[in-house]
């Protein structure tokens, strides 16, 4: 099922030059798709398109449609649409504005009209999760970045939305806390069937669980297909897109049938390559 | 140069984030900062330009306690790019985002465009000119608050997470241009989760963990210490754990690794 669709969808701020140009993609329910791109073609833009920012709050010159769940995000009122769909902003001080972590990750929650039983566990299960309970009775402005952005995290996690927009949500976050929100997402995605859209540079960290690569250059679509298919491309780096060192290595040796993304990828293929070479 | 004697400090919260910090920062060094989220690295930074100042213990720049200087007397010397780019901007358009420091340290209008022009052509910023700092990209406001900083030429740079949003074009540009500013004699400090550009950077790095300095090396030995990336949150670079796997004298370059493979075939 089509989760997220763009149909001849054009957006520009204020009337100035468009920043999405005549796009066209969708997202099936339960893929994890990254959205590449140099710094300032449009990565949260794009997202913003989705949660209903765009047009609810940054006007501008809005063209053809933007579907979620099949439905028109102009024909949601934000409350149904934030339901559906959590995002976790660039900068998390756009997101945090109770006085205790464990409020924050409550907050939602508590609008929603849950038994406060569920909500307790909920909170508590995120707490956990990402390892906030040493934080929870402090107050989020008094945090580092990276321990803002977790909380920020939590509190979309316990909505359990169907779609979790994620803009750079590693930049933040230090490499182990990384690779941890790496593994909840797959978790996520392959229990739960959440759908994720991610806005990303590190592809080396999340490749592993993403089903699709969308490259996006001077409004448009330059490429939208499996990581690996994507990578091949060289042209791909004048685009922004970094090729992670595994995978500029692996392209350099003959043989190799795709860029290895991992380490045990790249073993493998090196084996093999030996193996070629000395028999 | 910079000087922590004993610094400890405590938010007024009752936190304490930097535990008996000593360390010493010459003009020409290149430093990194890493450990886990929380580890006390923004805290620290904070005290290079008196921003904050020590609970316990002494920072000294250039000779002089920062207990004796304003922030603004240091900023000339010591100019910092915060993680969080939106608490830095606050002008009405671009180019006098970069005005404002300049004006402050009293340059003259004429230098003043100029420094403008070139600060703005570093780090392609020309087109948004005019443009309101708030509707920039994450990315664009990262590199706006470089250039700010740069224009007046300090003389030692700090940057707090420098690779946000940027993609990888702007890294390889960042990187060479923390090259040649070193190569300046500018001291650098950076404070950074971006284990493969501190890789390409191949600075000294100092590793915090709970306020305090738990390692200061080389990017190679800190990397290759399995104790200390495990205590500080930290995973090594991809090349790094290819040389591992393979036996080898960790890559620096993936030139290196080609050049490795290609000798392992010809033999
Ligand atoms: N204003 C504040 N009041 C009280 N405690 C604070 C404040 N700012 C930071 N802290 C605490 O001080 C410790 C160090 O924070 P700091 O921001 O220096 O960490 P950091 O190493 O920069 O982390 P990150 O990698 O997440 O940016 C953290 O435990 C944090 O919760
Ligand atoms: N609120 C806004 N008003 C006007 N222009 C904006 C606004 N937000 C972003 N832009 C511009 O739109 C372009 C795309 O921005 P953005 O989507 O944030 O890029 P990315 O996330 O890919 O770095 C940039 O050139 C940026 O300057
Ligand atoms: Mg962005
Ligand atoms: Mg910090």
């Amino acid at each position: 099922m089509k989760i997220v669709e763009f149909s001849n969808f054009s957006f520009s701020y204020d009337n100035g030059n468009y920043i999405l140009k005549d796009m066209n993609f969708y997202v099936e329910e339960g893929w994890c798709v990254l959205v590449a791109g140099k710094s300032g073609c449009g990565k949260s833009t794009l997202l913003r398109c989705i949660n209903g920012l765009i047009p609810k709050y940054y006007k501008g010159r809005y063209e053809g449609e933007v579907l979620v769940d099949g439905v028109r995000v102009i024909d949601y009122s934000m409350s149904e649409l934030s339901k559906k769909v959590g995002t976790l902003f660039q900068n998390p001080d756009h997101q945090l504005f109770m006085f205790s972590v464990e409020r924050e990750i409550a907050f939602g929650l508590e609008n929603l009209g849950l038994d406060p039983s569920d909500i307790k566990d909920r909170v508590e299960w995120a707490l956990d999760f990402l390892n906030l309970k040493d934080l929870a009775k402090r107050a989020p402005y008094e945090l580092s970045e990276g321990q803002k952005q977790r909380v920020a995290l939590a509190s979309i996690l316990v909505m359990r939305p169907k779609i979790i927009l994620l803009d750079e949500p590693t930049s933040l976050l230090d490499p182990k806390t990384s690779l941890q929100l790496v593994n909840l997402l797959r978790n996520l995605k392959e229990k739960l069937k959440v759908t994720l859209i991610i806005a990303e540079h590190k592809l080396e960290l999340f490749s592993p669980i993403a089903d699709r690569l969308l490259v996006v250059h001077d409004g448009s679509i330059k490429a939208y297909h499996r990581v690996k298919e994507v990578l091949k491309n060289p042209s791909i780096s004048s685009y922004g897109v970094s090729l992670p060192p595994l995978a500029q290595l692996s392209l350099f040796i003959e043989g190799f049938k795709e860029p290895s993304l991992t380490i045990d990828e790249m073993m493998k293929e090196l084996r093999r390559f030996f193996n070629d070479r000395v028999s | 140069m910079i000087e922590f004697h004993n610094v400890s400090f405590i938010y007024p919260n009752g936190f304490k984030a930097l535990d008996e910090i000593n360390l010493k920062i010459r003009e020409g060094d290149l430093l990194a900062l890493v450990g886990e989220n929380g580890s006390g690295k923004t805290t620290l930074i904070k005290h290079l330009n008196g921003l904050l100042k020590p609970t316990q213990g002494k920072v000294f720049i250039f000779g002089r306690d920062t207990k004796e200087l304003t922030v603004a007397e240091v900023s000339r010397y010591v100019g910092i790019v915060f993680q969080n780019s939106d608490s830095q901007l606050f002008s009405e358009t671009v180019e006098d985002e970069i005005a404002f420091g300049l004006r402050n340290f009293g340059f003259s209008e004429e230098d003043i465009n100029l420094r403008i022009n070139f600060a703005l052509r570093l780090f392609e910023l020309e087109i948004y000119r005019k443009k309101s700092p708030f509707l920039l990209s994450g990315g664009e406001k990262k590199r706006l608050c470089m250039a700010c900083i740069l224009a007046w030429d300090p003389r030692f740079i700090v940057l707090d997470e420098p690779t946000v949003g940027q993609d990888f074009l702007e890294k390889e540009k960042l990187i060479q241009m923390i090259d040649l500013l070193r190569r300046k004699g500018k001291g650098i400090v950076i404070a950074s989760h971006d284990i493969e550009f501190l890789w390409k950077l191949q600075p000294k790095m100092v590793v915090m963990k709970n306020g305090r300095i738990i390692a200061y090396s080389s990017a190679e030995e800190i990397f290759s210490n399995s104790s200390i990336l495990d205590q500080s949150n930290l995973i090594p670079p991809q090349l790094v754990e290819l040389s591992k796997h393979l036996s080898t004298k960790a890559f620096q370059t993936i030139e290196q690794a080609k050049e490795w493979i290609k000798k392992r075939v010809n033999v």
